[in-house]
Order: structure tokens, then sequence, then C-alpha cells
């Protein structure tokens, strides 16, 4: 219940942004339909608002979509849809789907989480991007109304979850530096590209250290949620379902 | 219709991307390597998502009511508001600084 009002929510607030990003309300919907990941909607149509490029764009988006892949393992392993099931689970594989599954311990109530909560979010999502985007696309000068000061407080709480413990959060500020000085020098959408690469350094070589050093300290870098680890004390209660915040 | 290919082709990557986790051994699954890389990168580009959207025209950078809209969005966040308070705050503030004559 929570999730779908959030989820309600949020999907207004992507296609509001969408449509005043410059994006049509056609390609607004198409985003939320076919791509189905809230965090690469966001990127896509952040770097466009931006005055980036449909190459940058889909790069971010792309970026941003890899943490799926690893969902996708997880629940694989969890309960291993077979055939055509296989690929509709794969279009519903989102942060809210992969954490209410982990979130059950028995393989039963893992699958039925997963798909009551993807297809319940994939309608949600749809149906209030929509009624955000026609909004959008009724209210005039989206600065009028601080639509752009709307999306940068979405993305900020987007990534606020995930700034848990220091190294989090001295790779969010690296990498906002790094995005600060590359804008003067590189087209609008690339500086977001040249962050990526830095997080994806420091991940490099945080992990050579770390391995080298001491047991990892993985809080907030992991893609949210480990069901191995939860099946090694699946005693011990539900609280990962709360872990996953954001499609 | 350029846009057009563009939104098409990124989703068709995603797909690509959520089916592959389907598709790839499940041994892959252990290397830690590869799983926090992918951690740190979604942290940075949110990181620098939230700052090109604060800071950024063009290639140029802008200090105008976007700041106000980051500043009462984090103080939101503290507060433990919920994600659309956050972004409603943020439009009002902007929206408000603007009323009153800034950026």
């Amino acid at each position: 219940m929570s999730i779908a009002v959030a989820t309600g929510l949020y999907g207004i607030s992507f296609g509001a942004l969408g449509v005043t990003s410059g994006l049509s309300v056609l390609q607004t919907m198409a985003l939320s339909l076919l791509m189905f990941t809230g965090g690469s909607q966001f990127a896509f149509i952040g770097v466009i608002a931006g005055g980036g490029s449909g190459a940058a764009a889909g790069a971010a988006a792309t970026l941003l979509g890899i943490r799926n892949a690893v969902y996708g393992m997880q629940l694989n392993a969890m309960f291993g849809p077979r055939g055509w099931r296989r690929f509709a689970a794969a279009h519903v594989t989102i942060d809210e789907s992969t954490a209410t599954a982990s979130g059950q311990s028995d393989r039963l109530e893992q699958r039925r989480g997963f798909w009551s909560a993807g297809l319940g979010v994939f309608v949600l999502w749809n149906l209030f991007t929509a009624v955000g985007a026609f909004a959008g696309n009724a209210i005039g000068d989206p600065k009028q109304w601080g639509l752009d000061g709307a999306a940068v407080a979405a993305f900020l709480g987007l990534l606020w979850p995930r700034l848990k413990g220091r190294e989090p959060a001295a790779i969010a500020v690296v990498c906002a530096l790094a995005t600060v000085l590359a804008v003067p020098f590189v087209p609008p959408g690339v500086p977001i590209l040249v962050a990526a690469l830095v997080a994806g350094v420091l991940g490099w070589v945080s992990h050579a250290r770390a391995a080298a050093d001491r047991p990892l300290e993985m809080e907030g870098l992991e893609p949210d949620l480990d069901p191995y680890a939860h099946r090694a004390h699946r005693d011990e209660g539900p609280d990962e379902a709360s872990r996953g915040d954001s499609a | 219709m350029n846009l057009w290919f563009w939104v098409i082709a990124s989703c068709a990557a995603a797909y690509a991307i959520k089916l592959l986790g389907y598709l790839v051994p499940r041994r892959w699954m252990k290397n830690e390597r590869m799983t926090r890389i992918a951690g740190t990168v979604t942290i940075g580009l949110l990181a620098s998502l939230t700052v090109v959207n604060a800071l950024g025209n063009g290639q140029a950078l802008a200090f105008d009511a976007r700041i106000g809209s980051l500043a009462a969005a984090a103080v939101a966040l503290l507060l433990r508001a919920p994600f659309l308070v956050v972004v409603i705050v943020g439009a009002a503030v902007a929206a408000g600084l603007r009323l009153l004559g800034w950026g």
C-alpha cells in the first residue's frame, strides 16, 4: 500500500518533469512503459533538460540501469522463473519488486511478492506518468512553477538513501566535483558520464584495496540487496523490504 | 524524430540489461567487484545528475533559484520527509525565490 502511494506520487513527478525537460507526452509515457526503471528514466530526462544530446541521455540511463542486471541475477537465484515468464520477469525487475521478493523467506512468497510488486508498480507507474505528463503539459512556463527546482530535489531524493556510511558520501562528493569541473569543457550531458567513469574507477580501486586489506565495507555501496546474506539468517525479519527505496 | 530514436534505443538497452541478469551463469553473481562497481556508479550518476540540474546551464555554471531548491530539499530529507514532499519543497522554493525576483 505504501509502495503504491509512493509510486503514484513519484510517477506524477516523473511525468511532469519529463514533458518540461523537452520530451513530448508520448515520449515521456514511452519511457515509463518500455524502459520502466525510474532512476534511469529520471537520468534520461535530466540530461535532456540540461541541454544534453539523446546519445548522452541514453548512455546515462543505461549506466544507471546496470544494477537491474544484478537484481536479475539475485531473483534468478531466488525463484528462477522459466520459459516466457523469464522474459516478463525481466521487464518488471526493478528496485521495488526485488526488495519485496528478498523481504520474503520462502520461495513461494518470494515469487508472489515479486510479481505483485512488479506488476502493481508497473500499472500505477504508467497511469501516474500519464497524469503527470498531461498536467505538466498544461501548466505553461515550467520555471514559473519551479519545476526545474523540483528536478534538483528529485535527484537528491534518489541519491539520499544510498548515502549510508562515509564511503558512499565521499564518492558522491568526488563525483559532484568532477561534474562541476567537467561542465565548461565538454558538451552538456557528458559531465554525467565523466562522473560515472570516476565512480567506476573508484569502485574498482576501492575493491582492490578493501580485498587486500580488510573485509569489505559494503554498506550503501551494494545495489541495495543481498538475498544470499538474507538466506543465511532467514529468521531475522523483513526489514530488507524497506531498503530498496526507489525505482 | 532523432530523440525518438534514443528513447527507443535506451528502452531496448534497459530491457537487455534486465534480461542479461536472468541469462548469465549464476556464478557471476559472486563477482564482488562488479557488484561494487554497479553500486558506486549508481551513486556517482545520481550525485552528478543532482549537481548538473542544480548548477548546469548549457556549458556554463549558474547560481540561481535552483540552489535554494537544493538546500531546501536537503533540509527536507534530513527531516525524513517522503519523496513527493521533497520534490514539492524543491519546486516551491524555486518558484518562491523567482517571485521575489531572484534567479
